[in-house]
């Protein structure tokens, strides 16, 4: 229709921004009417993340009404956001100047100019293997030993969590052909839907697991997972969260079937996701306790980009991951071949079948 | 034309220092304040000029070195957008006072951005202040002066560096202090300097 976005994936926005809406609007009743069993603190920062997600999915539709460069901008302005962010809370010293600079400016560009061309063979090891590298050496060349393991850890696990990981998501859009299961025991075919449905059903999967393990945490929760880390985070938490996922997950492949999942891979896929957003946020509030919270929100008010991304950064790479491995084809014969494989297979099943 | 950089420079600076601005104990007014800060940056002057309310941007001026901002027509260029007020730090002496020039050149309208530790500190703790706005205010005992604590801005850009990295800062604005009857010099330096240091805490 517009853009990436074609009928299912723009009613699935849709219906998502409604659904955020109307909890934001239930929020704010909360909040109105000040009831003593509710947390008032709790509510506002329900509210907030509920706020925070309709902006980015407005953005991210308005991104994707645009094409795929664009959207891909979008990320790493994202990206630039939550990395200034973990910087400005890790303390660096004068003589990491210029390392910082690479890692704030040019290390993203380099990766999201890599992603907007779908350079999957470089954009995969550019920051991870060329990034680290350099970090260490950089350093090392501004003369400064003090420390030095611990600077060149701090600025290469930003960069990784808040530009390589992030990445992972828009470079979904730039996959190559994908098959899916038709249904037939024997038959994969090519997936004819927009690649936009595979970014939002990882984006929708991420804020439904963030928002359940948050609402089960405070109503359900027993047994914390790690008090010192995070009081609230809790394995009931987790496995709502998860379960939710894999419920929403299926729901939506049924009846919007944005993704060449079948109903079980988008079970798998959301319990994945789900998985990873946990720990992702379990991360962050490790570096957030590490930092100290005080000094937080003194230099970045309230919460920040960081944490409300940082299960989207976990999750985006392995959900890439598998969707590549499992279902990226080059050419329509590497289909066929799949097929006529199966066919064999299925063959001297029934062979092997009758002989029994 | 400053029309259009205005703007553009304001936008830069807020964007490279990712500045939160609070007000604490103090509201933005467009009365006749000394803004002083501590100073660890070429920046700190153009992020806490760009940081302010439009309305209080158009009647401040900071108080600037002029050997470093006439070296060059960009950094001549931007001093004269942000209506800078250019000190000579070599010719200050009794005739060419320069407290005299800054009460000369607001009149009753301008504000004033100052750094009394003088020059760009690279320690953690801040320098002694100078004696400047003991005198400012001995002589305009009216204005109000409003103590800003600027965090983060040595690593936006440091003292010797030449290429600014975009990270979040913050400034912090205080409540106005005025020089007490009868006050020492030092005491009231000393006084000025606390009021900076206790910001941090906010």
């Amino acid at each position: 229709m517009f853009g990436l976005l074609d009928k299912n994936t723009t009613i699935l926005l849709l219906s998502n921004l409604t659904v955020l809406a109307a909890l934001f609007g239930i929020g704010r009743y909360l909040k109105k009417r000040s009831s003593v069993d509710i947390d008032a603190e709790t509510v506002r920062s329900f509210s907030r993340n509920m706020m925070a997600w309709m902006v980015v999915c407005v953005v991210l539709a308005l991104a994707l009404m645009v094409d795929v460069r664009f959207t891909v901008f979008f990320f790493w302005l994202v990206s630039f956001w939550a990395q200034r962010e973990f910087v400005t809370l890790t303390p660096t010293k004068p003589s990491d100047h210029r390392t910082l600079f690479f890692i704030i400016l040019v290390f993203p560009i380099a990766q999201y100019l890599l992603v907007g061309y779908g350079l999957y063979d470089l954009y995969s090891i550019v920051i991870p293997v060329y990034g680290t590298l350099f970090i260490g050496a950089r350093i090392a060349f501004a003369n400064d030993p003090d420390e030095f393991l611990a600077r060149t850890a701090k600025l290469q696990f930003g960069l990784l969590i808040c530009v390589y990981a992030l990445s992972h998501a828009p470079a979904l859009l730039t996959l190559d052909k994908l098959q899916t299961w038709n249904g037939n025991i024997t038959a994969w075919e090519l997936w004819d839907g927009s690649k936009a449905g595979l970014l939002l059903y990882l984006v929708v999967i991420v804020q439904i697991s963030d928002m359940t393990h948050f609402i089960a945490d405070r109503t359900l929760g027993r047994h914390v997972i790690a008090p010192k880390v995070n009081e609230f985070k809790s394995w009931e938490g987790l496995i709502t969260a998860l379960v939710v996922s894999a419920i929403v997950g299926v729901f939506i492949q049924m009846f919007l079937p944005v993704t060449p999942f079948q109903y079980y891979g988008a079970a798998v896929m959301a319990i994945i996701i789900s998985v990873m957003a946990s720990s992702g946020t379990m991360t962050m509030c490790a570096i957030k306790r590490d930092r100290g919270i005080a000094r937080h929100g003194m230099l970045v008010q309230s919460r920040g980009v960081l944490d409300r991304i940082a299960s989207l950064c976990f999750a985006a790479p392995i959900y890439f991951h598998v969707t590549r491995f499992f279902l990226e084809v080059e050419s329509l014969e590497e289909i066929e071949a799949a097929n006529a494989q199966l066919q064999v297979l299925l063959q001297t099943g029934c062979q092997l079948a009758t002989c029994i | 034309m400053k029309a259009v950089t205005i703007p553009v420079l304001v936008g830069v600076a807020k964007l490279f220092s990712g500045a939160t601005l609070r007000w604490v104990g103090c509201q933005p007014d467009t009365c006749q304040r000394v803004y002083f800060a501590n100073h660890t940056s070429h920046l700190d002057a153009l992020i806490l000029w760009a940081s302010l309310p439009r309305q209080i941007r158009s009647v401040t001026r900071p108080v600037a070195a002029k050997d470093y901002w006439v070296r060059g027509p960009i950094r001549r260029y931007i001093s004269d957008v942000f209506n800078a007020l250019l000190i000579d730090r070599e010719k200050i002496k009794v005739h060419n006072s320069p407290i005299d020039m800054m009460i000369r050149e607001i009149g009753d309208q301008y504000s004033l951005i100052v750094f009394p530790e003088g020059s760009r500190n690279t320690e953690s703790e801040m320098r002694d202040f100078k004696s400047g706005i003991y005198y400012l205010s001995k002589k305009r005992p009216d204005l109000e002066l409003v103590p800003v604590y600027l965090n983060n801005m040595n690593r936006i850009m440091p003292k010797g560096e030449f290429l600014p990295v975009p990270l979040m800062s913050c400034i912090t604005i205080g409540p106005p202090m005025w020089l007490e009857s009868g006050e020492s010099k030092n005491d009231f330096l000393k006084r000025a300097r606390n009021e900076i240091a206790k910001l941090r805490e906010f």
